[in-house]
């Protein structure tokens, strides 16, 4: 602390500080908590940055949150204050969303942001695991008639501000020799309209979100998402740096998602699983308390998220599956064990 | 006029001769070619009842949905239970409009009133003691929007009074301070000042301090349309002689008091269109809160086009969204047109 004074008011300075720092010590001696999972605990919620898109986050019949990353969201919730519903979701738009997570504006963004090294490094943000796996497309007409992103020569193309995706097409259409005009387009109804009003002849984006936009369309199927993935968008949540703390339990509570559905562990069947016999369950579960005390977390913290939430493929198929509007199939967000790509590190 | 005059005149004006005819024939036939389609999505093909299914297989507009997403269309985040209380401070924000536009409630007791009404709507979004707690960040929809409407004019007109009297001091510095604040401001797109509020203002806080996203907001707000306000007022000002405060003096009033009593309600008067213009400018405007992720009216009919069950209903939420804006705007011209009568009449004496 910088400040002036007689030494008088230096010992009481001292003297509080030296009381506030024992009453921290004594009352958790596990929390090494940096700067943001502090002011968590302070505040008593998490601050969280969403976007605005079908079945990722969008309000429900009641007004609530729901979706595939408010649901990570009430998970990390679990872990840190062991409460689902102590968090809060502060809508972001995606030009303004990593600005605002590093002004402070919220704890961590779960809008989907894809991991890069830019990001990673100089722009100082943190990635937690990758809880989504996608890739760029291109959604054109079918009466253009045009089969690979290659025959785009020429083309128009609507791209959304702030995405990644603004490099990528250029650096497809690059590659390729060929030329293109972007069109960027801010709000995501518009960007539709767009391709409808034939103001842009293909749209690029995340897969999984021209995925949806399709259904919107009026005509679906005069639509066709091209097979190719001109890019790579493994999406996770991120923080900024200077709380390691804060991001062990945002890669945790994820990895808790995972790992249950490898064990095969459901909200369902959870109870019965506290039975079982393997430790490598007992552990996880928090049955044997010892690796959950060891890491500073509630033991108990993956059986509660499982519980409230399920497992990582009950939460997919709950907000994004092929059942749901949305109607997505896992593709790489399966497993290891089935061919996917979703690895959770051992829980010991 | 008698009525029966008043259509044979519109008949001449439209029909008389045959150009008029053939003219007013074409647009008439023009309008028909523009208006049909409209009409027919809006109402003859829409679908009023049912869900997302039953409106997928019509090809109007399907108003079942704003029927099942009002309350959100309406209130946002606001919690579901408590949509009572943000109904109730609707209704108690409309009062305030309705009080601060009628000339019989201007009186010095109409500010704190307005201060009283203000906070009994924050009180009543917020929750008081023993009412459950709702934070800001889950105020939403046609109260948020209203509310920052009317707290950005009552404070940002203040402010910009201030700055329109320094900007015609006497004394060198208030006047040039002030001339800088306005110019730089109205230099300034106003999204550029939100996002300064919401990405600057955090950091330049002290740590540790966290302020209201919505106050910063609404401060941002305020303090832009001071500028407007101000450079209003100004002219205002300049357009009356120098000889009414120099009359007002020479009767013995101060020089507030001169300012208060003469000068300002001439002033005041004489801009009210521009003012009127302006309130307008600032509703619409309460909209650009969505860049910081602020759920006002249009935001909100925006996020519940997103609801899965009711996927992708753009034209109909913002169709409904702009219905709410015109009524509230073309109100707010009818009542400029009005008022200016009124203020007209008053100032000839016949009251």
């Amino acid at each position: 602390m910088v400040g002036r004074g007689s030494p008088t008011v230096w010992t009481v300075r001292g003297l509080v500080a030296t009381v506030l720092l024992l009453a921290t010590a004594l009352v958790s001696s596990a929390a090494k908590a940096g700067p943001t999972l502090d002011a968590i605990h302070k505040r008593g919620f998490i601050k969280a940055g969403v976007g605005s898109q079908p079945g990722f986050f969008a309000p429900d019949g009641a007004g609530r949150w729901q979706g595939f990353w408010i649901d990570i969201g009430r998970a990390i919730a679990i872990t840190a204050l062991g409460d689902p519903e102590k968090i809060e979701f502060v809508s972001s738009s995606p030009q303004q969303r990593l600005p605002a997570l590093k002004s402070g504006e919220f704890d961590i963004l779960l809008s989907g942001a894809t991991q890069t090294i830019t990001r990673a490094t100089q722009q100082g943000f943190h990635f937690g695991p990758v809880a989504f796996y996608d890739g760029q497309g291109l959604l054109v007409p079918k009466a253009a008639g045009v089969s690979s992103g290659k025959d785009l020569d020429g083309a128009t193309v609507c791209i959304q501000t702030g995405t990644t995706g603004e490099q990528n097409i250029a650096d497809f259409f690059r590659k390729n020799g060929a030329t293109f005009k972007p069109l960027t387009i801010e709000d995501t109804g518009e960007f539709l309209k767009a391709l409808e009003a034939n103001r842009c002849d293909a749209l690029t984006q995340d897969g999984s979100d021209l995925g949806i936009k399709r259904t919107q369309l009026r005509n679906p199927d005069d639509y066709v998402l091209l097979p190719e993935r001109i890019s790579k968008e493994p999406l996770a949540p991120a923080v900024r740096w200077g709380d390691d703390r804060w991001l062990e339990l945002v890669n945790w509570s994820v990895y808790a998602l995972i790992q249950a559905e490898e064990f095969g562990i459901t909200s369902a069947n959870v109870d019965q699983f506290l039975e079982n016999p393997d430790p490598s369950i007992r552990r996880f579960l928090g049955v044997d308390a010892s690796v959950g005390t060891a890491a500073g977390v509630d033991p108990k913290f993956a059986y509660k998220i499982v519980k409230t939430l399920g497992n990582y493929g009950e939460v997919f198929d709950r907000n994004v599956g092929p059942e749901t509007r949305i109607g997505f199939e896992r593709g790489l967000n399966r497993l290891w064990t089935q061919g996917g790509l979703l690895y959770a590190p051992p829980f010991r | 006029m008698s009525e029966d005059g008043l259509i044979r005149r519109l008949w001449a004006g439209l029909f008389g001769g045959w150009a008029n005819a053939a003219l007013t024939s074409a647009l008439l036939v023009g309008a028909w070619f523009a208006l049909e389609p409209i009409i027919r999505w809006a109402l003859i093909d829409a679908t009023w009842t049912g869900d997302a299914k039953a409106c997928a297989e019509q090809d109007g507009a399907c108003w079942a949905f704003v029927g099942a997403k009002l309350r959100f269309i309406l209130f946002a985040f606001y919690p579901f239970d408590e949509h009572w209380r943000a109904a109730a401070a609707l209704a108690l924000l409309l009062t305030l409009l309705v009080l601060l536009a009628t000339p019989r409630f201007w009186s010095a007791w109409l500010a704190p009133l307005s201060l009283v009404l203000l906070a009994g709507a924050c009180v009543l979004l917020g929750g008081w003691p023993g009412a459950t707690d709702v934070p800001s960040s889950q105020w939403g929809g046609l109260p948020l929007s209203l509310l920052v409407t009317i707290a950005s004019l009552s404070l940002g007109f203040p402010i910009g009074l201030a700055l329109a009297l320094g900007r015609r001091s006497d004394l060198p510095v208030p006047r040039w301070l002030c001339a800088a604040y306005i110019e730089l401001v109205r230099g300034t797109p106003l999204i550029a000042v939100l996002y300064l509020a919401m990405l600057a203002m955090p950091l330049a806080l002290p740590p540790g301090i966290e302020l209201d996203k919505l106050v910063r907001g609404l401060i941002a707000m305020a303090l832009f349309f001071a500028a407007y306000f101000a450079e209003i007022i100004r002219a205002g000002l300049q357009g009356l002689p120098d000889s009414q405060t120099e009359a007002a003096l020479a009767l013995g009033f101060s020089r507030i008091g001169a300012l208060r009593h003469v000068v300002l309600p001439q002033a005041l008067r004489a801009v009210m269109p521009a003012l009127v213009t302006l309130a307008i400018g600032v509703l619409q405007s309460t909209t650009l809160l969505a860049a910081i992720g602020i759920f006002d009216l249009l935001n909100a009919s925006r996020a519940a086009a997103n609801d899965p069950a009711w996927l992708g209903f753009y034209d109909e939420a913002y169709a409904f969204a702009a219905l709410i804006y015109f009524a509230l705007c073309f109100g707010a011209s009818r009542y400029g047109v009005w008022l200016e009568k009124r203020l007209n009449r008053a100032s000839e004496g016949v009251r």
